[in-house]
């Protein structure tokens, strides 16, 4: 596994999960800046998008991860 | 408090003795094999096993995968075997029989109809000739060939026995071969490691349900008392936070299966980080999230009403060309969510686990055998590895709250009443 091809799928897939995971922590907290009184439902919403975002690379992770195996 | 502290801190160093005792007797025993191999009579005709490096990945795989014995520190204790081959019929007898070896290997010394135990995890010897009954071997691990099967490298393990390699099989699998499995010349049907966790987690939480529903009944009225406040404060975030928001005026009905699915996924979460209990990794087993998954998603579509299966397959207010394409992306949505529920919450605490064994693995990476080294890389892999349980411990709340709260909103979806 060490030093293959699939080391950089991998890679590129957390690059895109981390692009977005930050996205959406960020946006957050301008929200619960803005709207503190807020911050219960904003949490919530976060941690699901979060999860669907981090579905997605997982899936690129796990397809890389199986691809390795000939 | 600093009592507390103290006895945290030799706890855990307790825990990764336990660990390194374990593969301390890897390095020692890589001199040994080699010695043996001249002496030992039964090694000659199939040649030592190489001892190659410390290799952190495939230690890993091996202490998160699922196994025959329990290990508790040093100690391994025996599991009832249940296994079915096609050829021979069923076989019963206790882990215990294969006579283990006692530091954490799982490697038996005696094999029992044609069974062998290694790494922890049962084997069938393919070959019909091997004796039956009880049998005394040689069994220091796999050797392992490679050959080529339909123009496909694969990997053959033997083991050694009466100056002959005899081909051994790994458990069959349903994955289909995607992992490396797929259906071989035996079933097991044990009680494995995982199904002991499960077991011991799922008797945890009725006692402690029974035990708060009990106290609701005595104490009517009054102000909630002990484990009462912890549980009560769990089950009405999960009430207010994931089933009134996204359920809408159904949410009464789904509460009991939204419950369900957090507290198992939760237990199982947190016994799997008790570091000197086995450290079963049941949520990381992808045969059990996918159960989970393949449930929620029957009740989904089950509970699904008219309105969401038209917005499947015939969306309304979109121009017919574009139904074309939509479609077909639906319809493969319905099957991605429970894909993603599976590999997420199997992903996560895989990667959980396999990060700290790769942590306490640091040690013999850098140290090999030195104890300066050693010792050095112990002190900072323990902070590391503190640091990472600390991190797991939050995403064991996280992905039980999240599988959660994902069903929710597909429930939510599926069940939701036309308003357009």
């Amino acid at each position: 596994m060490f030093g293959s091809i699939t080391a950089i799928g991998m890679g590129l897939a957390v690059i895109g999960a981390g692009i977005g995971i930050g996205q959406i922590g960020g946006k957050a907290m301008e929200a619960i800046a803005r709207q503190p009184e807020a911050v219960g439902d904003i949490r919530a919403n976060m941690i699901l998008m979060a999860a669907l975002v981090e579905g997605a690379a997982l899936i690129a992770i796990v397809i890389a991860f199986l691809s390795n195996n000939p | 408090m600093r009592r507390y502290i103290l006895s945290f801190i030799c706890l855990f160093f307790l825990s990764t003795f336990a660990f390194s005792q374990d593969h301390g007797h890897d390095h020692n025993d890589g001199h040994g094999h080699e010695q043996q191999a001249t002496t030992d009579p039964h090694e000659e005709g199939c040649g030592h096993i190489e001892e190659g490096e410390f290799n952190p990945g495939a230690t890993a795989f091996h202490h998160i995968s699922d196994q025959n014995i329990y290990n508790i520190g040093p100690f391994s204790l025996p599991l009832p075997c249940m296994l079915y081959a096609p050829e021979n019929g069923w076989s019963f007898f206790s882990s215990g029989k294969f006579h283990t070896d006692d530091h954490g290997h799982g490697n038996g010394h005696v094999a029992v109809e044609g069974y062998v135990l290694v790494g922890g995890m049962v084997h069938n010897i393919r070959d019909n000739s091997f004796p039956d009954g009880e049998v005394e071997i040689n069994n220091h691990g796999f050797h392992t060939t490679i050959t080529l099967e339909d123009g496909k490298e694969k990997e053959v393990n033997a083991i050694c026995y009466n100056d002959r390699l005899w081909a051994v099989d790994a458990r069959s699998t349903a994955d289909g071969g995607v992992f490396g499995g797929g259906i071989t010349s035996f079933y097991d049907f044990s009680l494995t490691k995982n199904v002991v966790a499960m077991l011991i987690v799922f008797a945890l939480m009725a006692w402690l349900f029974f035990s708060v529903a009990k106290a609701y009944k005595n104490r009517a009225g009054m102000a909630p008392k002990g484990v009462q406040t912890l549980m009560e404060t769990l089950f009405v975030f999960i009430q207010d936070e994931v089933a009134k928001p996204f359920l809408g005026h159904k949410w009464e009905k789904f509460l009991p299966f939204l419950m369900s699915l957090f507290f198992f996924i939760l237990g199982l979460n947190l016994f799997g980080q008790i570091p000197i209990f086995g450290g079963s990794n049941v949520t990381g087993n992808i045969a059990v999230t996918l159960v989970l998954a393949v449930i929620t998603f029957f009740v989904v579509n089950l509970n699904g009403n008219k309105n969401y299966w038209e917005h499947i397959f015939w969306m309304p207010g979109v121009p017919a060309w574009v139904k074309t394409i939509l479609t077909p992306v639906e319809i493969l949505g319905v099957f991605i969510k429970p894909v993603t529920l599976t590999l997420r919450l199997f992903a996560n605490i895989t990667a959980g686990h396999m990060v700290i064994v790769i942590f306490v693995g640091l040690i013999f990476m850098f140290g090999k055998g030195q104890w300066g080294a050693s010792l050095g890389t112990a002190v900072g892999s323990t902070v590391l590895t503190m640091f990472m349980m600390s991190i797991e411990l939050l995403v064991a709340f996280i992905q039980a709250f999240v599988f959660t709260i994902l069903t929710a909103s597909y429930i939510g979806a599926a069940t939701e009443e036309a308003h357009h």
